[in-house]
């Protein structure tokens, strides 16, 4: 899986460095020691970090301690929300026993020495837990046998705590150490790889409440995301949009209203030898304003690409097809059995489709890029989630050697997965290359949805069997969407059944935990969705339409089986054969998702009396992928008015079990938001396409969740010291199908469709008015 | 020119009196606090104070704001520790924090005009601001929190 290998790069990365613990002068600190905007230390105004003077203590590549004992943690990882500098930055101190005010982070740039450079997936905290708890562990190591030399003490008289190497009464800080001490001690990899982390027991800082380090610029103005980046002698862009996402060809520019707009430079359609752009036209001013106005006025004269009259309804009804036909698609290794001979075979067999609308990412901060080259380097400015990705696109569409670009990353206003796509670094850049001057593109909203790549819509089948005694005996089940990894990053679709490649990310949550016997999984790539738009990774990507379906079609097998839904899935969550989960992240398997089933059902109250037309639904999942449980449930109160088909979500239950909870406070902040998200998919976002291009465009028509919509909430975690795995998206999928789930419960109507609107309330109720 | 107070500080701006007050303070003024989202007055990430009113900086021309007092959300507090900004710090309210100075603008406006509010209140007048990571639970008790610390230490 795409996790397995991205962690095996890092590890490979943090390998290939041969861990000398040892002093190095000032000059060897910090490989961005001279370029101060690479690094960003969010704590600070403007991001940028003092300088260091005397020598530093750098045990690896991850962190360092200069002579007054600050301890600054390099992150990779980019900030948009989730404090996950602070969290990293815990795990580290936690295991160095450092000084927690004595901590401070820096978000880096693209040096190759990092490694491999994402943020998404839910991964961070997940696969920097071993990377970083070792390599505070190393340097506690290091510091306690320095410290007691120094102090004169024998090592096992001496313990390290809260930045010092104590014994008995007397203690010596680690600014004084790496001020005094000459340390020379080298770790093999191996060596690494075999210290110990402490036990659970042992953590002070780990699992404890914090303020998180980004919060206080985030409050009073001086936090720096990439829009507000700048340089010297800037001018400023706005694109013309082509008229299709794929293919356009701009063949004639007509600027002569925008001459008369003060500030208007010039229109250039840019080169692109990457082909991201196609089409693409940036209208460059002096000034932003007179960039947006310029661009209103240009006329460009284009040659559209495919998908230039494709709809929703040809996106879907192509996705029907492609289920319809027996061949096709790849199937996934879910264990065996034959789902067909067990369906002909059943007692009672039910099957259903579901289906999902396009969301875009509506981001707040809308996509932007500052470009420009200087000393012989391009510099890109920006917020990016997965700068490895662009990197070799740029060097593409620039035609020089990556080595010769560096991408730095600022604080992102919103990353929700578009900015793992990080396509609009590329026409900045073509820009200012060809202008020979730094430039800021910045894309207005309407620009920015029009630019989105947008979840994809979907349609799912699936098919269950039961035998006599209501036993489960198969299940079925066939996805169809546009496949992001397939368009963005094909080198990272793992293979399935017969060695054919698929998209994890538009199927992983149809491989769920329940046990039912033969299953099938069936994932196919929608080729019209593929090259009409760009299909986008979005907050939970697949599982946002897989849960959907898995969880009210398991819902509608329970009620087709007059069985309770949450005794149905305790039934079927019974940890046995591949749910059993094994080590390191999934210990438990199954039987940890039945927990947060019972306790969400127990909290919410499940089987209270409500008022009429007021039920609830329960939905749950496992988050984002089989080897990285995150065990989700939802319960859902939701009342419905009939007349006028408006469903109020008056309270949302989440229960998670997420393993060791690094940093309590953010966690709760991920769940209260990816929840959230999940409530304004299912009832308030949504768009579709036509003529190739997304309906939706600003907030006019486009209606994300505002705060008088909001439920009350109730969110818990499971206490664990299992390992920690991923937060920022499990809360999201679970929400819609539960609020389909409590609809059914309190009218009877059941929705397969997400957005739920009114209007599709009403129809679902109209035949029971008869 | 065009001439105004930012912050205190008295200015003036050579740009068309068209162009929108989000601009001027951003590109010329270089207070980059105030962010931009949507362009049509409907996110709230673009809320200054104008004459002490919550108002949409990306629909204001700048001719509009002529004599007038514009603050932003680095002049609220010379320590950024105005109540809402300790309330938003103490609850840990931001996440990327990219709409959280047009919330700050707007609930210091709102505690103006209100000064115990209610959730209808709280509801009313910040269903204007779009917080797209979702914080309003936080939002409405850093609100509620302010409020009660304005009240128990009058300024």
């Amino acid at each position: 899986m795409i996790k397995l290998s991205s962690e095996r790069r890092v590890t490979a990365a943090l390998t290939r460095r041969d861990f000398l613990v040892g002093m190095s002068g000032a000059s060897l600190a910090f490989s961005f020691a001279g370029t101060a905007l690479a690094a960003m230390d969010p704590a600070l105004p403007g991001g940028r970090l003092p300088a260091t003077d005397g020598p530093v203590f750098q045990p690896s590549l991850w962190f360092a301690i200069d002579p007054s004992g600050a301890v600054t943690v390099n992150i990779i990882r980019a900030e948009m929300g989730q404090h996950v500098g602070t969290a990293i930055a815990r795990i580290v101190a936690d295991e160095l026993e450092a000084d927690w005010d004595k901590v401070r982070i820096v978000h880096v740039d693209t040096d190759p020495k990092w490694g491999l450079m994402v943020t998404g997936g839910s991964w961070s905290i997940w696969q920097s837990w071993p990377i970083y708890s070792r390599a505070g562990a190393a340097g506690r190591i290091a510091l306690l046998e320095a410290g007691a030399k120094l102090l004169g003490a024998p090592l096992g008289g001496c313990a390290a705590r809260s930045g010092a190497i104590v014994s008995g009464a007397r203690k010596i800080t680690y600014g004084e150490i790496v001020r005094r001490a000459n340390l020379s001690r080298r770790y093999s990899p191996e060596e690494l790889n075999a210290l110990p982390i402490k036990p659970a027991a042992e953590r002070r800082l780990v699992g404890r409440e914090v303020v998180a380090l980004d919060v206080a610029a985030k409050t009073n103005g001086s936090a720096i995301y990439g829009i507000d980046a700048s340089e010297a002698n800037m001018v400023y862009g706005r694109p013309k949009i082509p008229p299709t996402r794929n293919g356009s060809v701009a063949s004639a520019v007509d600027d002569s209203a925008a001459r008369n707009v003060k500030g208007y430079l010039r229109s250039i359609v840019l080169h692109d030898p990457s082909d991201t752009v196609p089409g693409w036209v940036m209208v460059i001013a002096e000034s932003y304003p007179a960039a947006i106005r310029a661009a209103d006025l240009v006329k460009v004269t284009w040659t559209p690409g495919p998908g230039a009259t494709v709809s929703e309804s040809d996106i879907q009804a192509h996705a029907e097809a492609l289920i319809g036909k027996s061949e096709g698609g790849v199937l996934l290794d879910t264990g065996g059995g034959d789902t067909a001979a067990a369906l002909k075979a059943a007692h009672s067999t039910l099957e259903h489709t579901y289906t999902t609308a396009t969301v875009l990412h509506f981001q707040l901060e809308p996509v932007n890029a500052l470009a420009f080259e200087k000393d012989g380097v391009f510099e890109i400015h920006t917020g990016n989630q997965w700068q490895s990705l662009i990197m070799p696109t740029l060097a593409k569409a620039l035609e020089r050697p990556e080595t010769s670009i560096i991408m730095r990353t600022y604080l992102i206003g919103g990353g929700f997965g578009r900015r793992l796509n990080g396509d609009y670094a590329v026409p900045a850049a073509l820009a200012a290359k060809a202008l020979g001057r730094p430039l800021k593109m910045v894309l207005t909203r309407t620009d920015d949805a029009r630019f989105d790549s947008v979840r994809s819509p979907s349609v799912q089948t699936l098919r269950i069997a039961f035998d006599e005694n209501r036993k489960v005996t198969a299940m079925e089940h066939h996805a169809a969407a546009g496949w992001p990894t397939q368009v963005m990053a094909p080198a990272f679709m793992p293979k399935g059944l017969g060695g054919a490649s698929y998209d994890p990310f538009a199927i992983a949550g149809a491989d769920h935990w329940y046990d039912v016997g033969a299953q099938k999984v069936r994932a196919i790539s929608n080729d019209l969705a593929n090259s009409t738009f760009r299909p986008g990774w979005l907050r939970s990507v697949g599982p946002g339409w897989t849960n959907f379906a898995v969880e009210s079609f398991i819902d509608e097998a329970a009620h087709h089986v007059k069985t309770d839904p949450v005794a149905f899935r305790l039934q079927l969550l019974d940890g046995k054969g591949r749910n059993a989960g094994s080590a390191p992240s999934a210990v438990g398997g199954a039987l940890r998702q039945a927990a947060v089933v019972q306790r969400a059902a127990q909290r919410a109250g499940w089987g209270s009396k409500f008022p009429l037309d007021t039920a609830l639904g329960l939905a749950t999942s496992f988050g984002q992928e089989r080897d990285m449980p995150t065990w989700v449930a939802c319960c859902a109160r939701v009342r419905v008015d009939r007349s006028s088909g408006v469903v109020s979500v008056e309270k949302l239950t989440m229960v998670v079990d997420a393993g060791t909870v690094v940093d309590p406070d953010s966690a709760r902040g991920q769940i209260e938001g990816s929840a959230l998200w999940g409530l304004s998919m299912a009832l308030h976002e949504g768009t579709q396409i036509a003529n190739g291009q997304v309906v939706d465009t600003n907030l006019d028509t486009y209606t994300p969740l505002r705060i008088s919509d909001v439920p009350e909430m109730d969110v818990s975690f499971i206490d664990s010291t299992e390992p920690p795995v991923g937060l920022g998206e499990p809360g999201t999928t679970v929400v819609a199908p539960a609020i389909a789930n409590a609809i059914f419960n309190a009218t009877g109507a059941r929705l397969r469709h997400i957005p739920i609107t009114p209007q599709a309330v009403r129809n679902a109720l109209a035949p029971q008015k008869t | 020119m065009t001439r105004f107070t930012i912050n205190g500080r008295a200015v003036s701006v050579d740009a068309p009196g068209n162009t929108p007050l989000l601009w001027v303070i951003r590109d010329e003024l270089r207070l980059t606090g105030t962010k931009f989202g949507c362009g049509i007055g409907l996110c709230g990430v673009c809320t200054v104070h104008v004459g002490g009113r919550a108002t949409r900086s990306c629909i204001t021309p700048l001719n509009a704001v002529a004599g007038a007092a514009v603050t932003t959300i680095e002049g609220l507090d010379p320590l950024g520790a105005h109540p809402v900004q300790k309330a938003w710090a103490a609850l840990q309210v931001p996440q990327c924090g990219y709409c959280q100075s047009g919330q700050i603008m707007q609930a210091v406006a709102l505690l103006k005009d209100f000064p115990a509010p209610s959730d209808q209140d709280i509801d009313a007048v910040m269903a204007g601001n779009l917080c797209r990571c979702m914080t309003y639970v936080r939002i409405r008790a850093a609100i509620k929190q302010a409020a009660a610390a304005m009240a128990s230490k009058p300024t």
